[in-house]
């Protein structure tokens, strides 16, 4: 499955070639055209001359990460995080560096030899290191470059009932649904932005819908999911297993409000599960996309990721389908000209 | 003009919800420019073309108002929400809250031991249904509300609601009405969600391609009881903003501004924001770049249900607008 590949790529913010490439596999064939921009961004274009509004959909290729920027004497590696991690989640947790994927763990100092006082906050990255195994600065140089990209190590698994854990769901899983998006039969024309660099502030967005200049905006993204113990069901931003969740505000972008009924009269229409984000934390793509030239009515749409942003984090594959399911159902409903 | 500023002030228009701000304005200007237009975003663009070769001036004014957004029903029927814009926690217990279509509610407090506790998810919206069923009646997920602030008139001053920024669109509105002959091509622009991060200045003034752009904005004052230090008071006169957090104005647009106000007799103050943003900013990094300056209008208790003004103060701000689009803008 394509999901399984592109979660365990490799694609920090900046470094996002390898999903590229299996993106650019994935596609090639089945689109009119892919384009690549000088960020990075891969657009991939059906129909540019059918009738009706360019529609722009965007995926952000990238996921969070660390970045490699120095050495100790005695081997280990300084780095910092590139886009937002939990500084809690980070010691003891295996990943891979640079592409030929050198494998270390983040490292800390035991909790045996921690002052009372340093066991009550957490350690900071800057207090952790990476370590490769690598006995002196000399040896560390030889193995990793300074400025080196790493990524969480963690494999791709299908468990439960119909879910899957994997690092990147944020937002690979966006991607996944783009591609099967691109494989529909719409008679519209639809640039599937793959951008990249969202993590560290919705960069590869701006350009890609600078140059697409569309007349409707879709961001698809993997979202903050909160059903979990602790939490009352009004703080729950959104369940996995209920469906695609639509954006009401976040950060970003107040999404426009018809495209937004529109969706949600196809999936009542339709009977696809749907939940609303209950929440208005946090922004993506959108938020540049409906900023573009003169401005463009721009919606969000997420598959719900429980702890994004980790090294694992887990979807539901119902969620998945059913969110491909209801953005066929609207851009057949553009086709058949609906207009915000 | 006091019943146009009532008029303004009492049409519901949280951000990305200006629709009957947009409508009211349309109908007020329609008569005075030769064509407007609503574009993508939902920013209301009126065009009137100017007699001579001046300028393309694009003049904003922001029509949205902070507000909330329901984010979430529980069984009892009690609204969970989250901001539209700079909302105070501290400010909204006791307050009541409009929603577009009608249902009206009240802001409650769980209990909190000190009010620096005192955060958004701590609060509510009671729209006094006694289930989930029936508030889902009245209001949805998504949908947004905004402060009960009647308009009062207190003499020479007034009070209301959303007098952020709609006191920029009565000015812009009342100078229309006033302008008699002007070299310059005037796009007036009556913006959207100013308040969640200046954004629909960006869109209309990347499609207006302005030549200078100048934002009308209120501003805080530093004249009420111990209050932070703040060279700008009500009744003063037109503030001129020499910069906030947001832009450093064009610094011959902000002379100009003066000198006009001196030729004129218009009583003025130059304003230095410690914090906050406007429309300005938006416009001035468009495209290429616009010579930009802020026009503000000094106003206490701004993002509350009462927000006040002084009328002389805005009468000064229509006059240094008209004056100054009536003569040559040279930088």
């Amino acid at each position: 499955m394509v999901l399984k590949r592109l979660s365990e790529a490799a694609g920090v913010s900046g470094q996002e070639q390898e999903v590229r490439a299996i993106i650019r596999a994935e596609l090639e064939g089945a689109v009119h055209s892919l384009e690549g921009d000088t960020l990075g961004n891969l657009i991939a274009v059906r129909n540019p001359h059918a009738p009706g509004p360019r529609v722009m959909l965007a995926a952000h290729m990238d996921e969070v990460g660390f970045m490699i920027s120095g050495y100790e004497r005695s081997g280990m590696l300084k780095f910092r995080k590139v886009g937002g991690i939990d500084d809690r989640v980070l010691v003891s947790k295996g990943v891979r560096i640079g592409k030929d994927r050198i494998p270390g763990v983040i490292g800390a100092k035991p909790i045996h030899l921690q002052e009372a006082r340093e066991r009550e906050t957490p350690l900071r990255t800057d207090q952790l290191f990476i370590d490769i195994g690598a006995k002196s600065k000399e040896e560390a140089e030889k193995k990793v470059a300074l400025g080196e990209f790493a990524v969480f190590d963690t494999a791709y698994a299908e468990f439960g009932a119909g879910l899957v854990k994997g690092k990147a769901l944020d937002d690979r899983i966006g991607c996944a649904v783009l591609i099967s998006l691109l494989k529909e039969e719409i008679n519209l024309p639809v640039y599937g932005c793959f951008t990249v660099q969202e993590e560290v502030g919705l960069r590869g967005a701006a350009v890609a819908a600078y140059r697409v200049n569309p007349q409707l905006g879709i961001a698809i993204e993997g979202t903050i999911c909160a059903d979990l113990p602790g939490i009352d069901e009004e703080f729950r931003v959104t369940s996995l297993g209920q469906g695609p969740a639509l954006s009401i505000a976040d950060g970003g972008t107040l999404p426009n409000r018809a495209m937004v009924n529109e969706l949600v009269r196809l999936a009542q229409a339709h009977q696809v599960p749907f939940q609303f984000r209950r929440g208005t934390a946090g922004a993506n793509d959108a938020g540049r996309i409906h900023l573009t030239r003169e401005g463009v009515p721009t919606a969000g749409v997420s598959v719900p990721c429980r702890y994004i942003h980790g090294p694992a984090s887990v979807a539901s594959l119902d969620d998945f389908r059913h969110t491909v399911r209801l953005l066929t159902l609207f851009l057949k409903s553009i086709e058949g000209g609906f207009r915000p | 003009m006091k019943e146009l500023i009532r008029e303004l002030t009492q049409a519901f228009g949280p951000s990305g919800s200006e629709a009957p701000v947009r409508e009211t304005i349309d109908t007020l200007i329609r008569p005075l420019v030769k064509e407007v237009r609503t574009d993508a975003l939902g920013n209301l663009i009126a065009f009137r073309p100017g007699t001579g070769s001046g300028k393309r001036v694009m003049l904003a004014a922001h029509m949205d108002e902070i507000g909330v957004i329901v984010t979430a029903i529980d069984d009892k029927g009690f609204l969970r929400f989250s901001n539209i814009g700079g909302v105070n926690a501290l400010a909204l217990i006791g307050t009541r809250v409009v929603f577009a279509g009608g249902a009206a509610g009240v802001i409650g407090s769980e209990p909190v031991d000190e009010l620096k506790d005192l955060k958004l998810e701590k609060l509510f919206i009671d729209v006094g249904a006694s289930s989930r069923a029936a508030a889902e009646k009245q209001v949805g997920i998504g949908d947004m509300a905004a402060f009960h602030g009647p308009f009062q008139d207190l003499g020479d001053r007034v009070v209301a609601k959303a007098m952020d920024d709609r006191i920029g669109c009565a000015i812009l509105v009342q100078a229309l009405r006033e302008l008699q002959d002007s070299p310059h091509h005037l796009i007036a622009v009556f913006t959207v969600q100013e308040e969640v991060g200046l954004r629909g200045a960006r869109t209309s003034a990347y499609g207006a391609e302005p030549d200078v752009g100048i934002a009308l904005d209120v501003t805080r004052v530093g004249d009420t009881p111990k209050s932070r230090t703040m060279e700008v008071s009500m009744g003063k006169g037109a503030a001129i903003k020499v910069k906030d957090a947001s832009l450093i104005c064009h610094v011959g647009l902000r002379r100009h501004l003066v000198e006009v106000a001196k030729a004129h007799q218009i009583p003025y103050q130059l304003e230095v924001l410690e914090r906050g943003g406007t429309d300005a900013s938006s416009i001035q990094m468009a495209r290429s770049g616009v010579p930009a300056g802020v026009i503000s209008i000094p106003s206490r208790y701004i993002h509350t249900p009462s927000e006040m003004v002084d009328m002389a103060d805005v009468r000064s701000c229509v006059q240094l607008v008209v004056k100054t689009l009536e003569g040559p803008i040279d930088l």
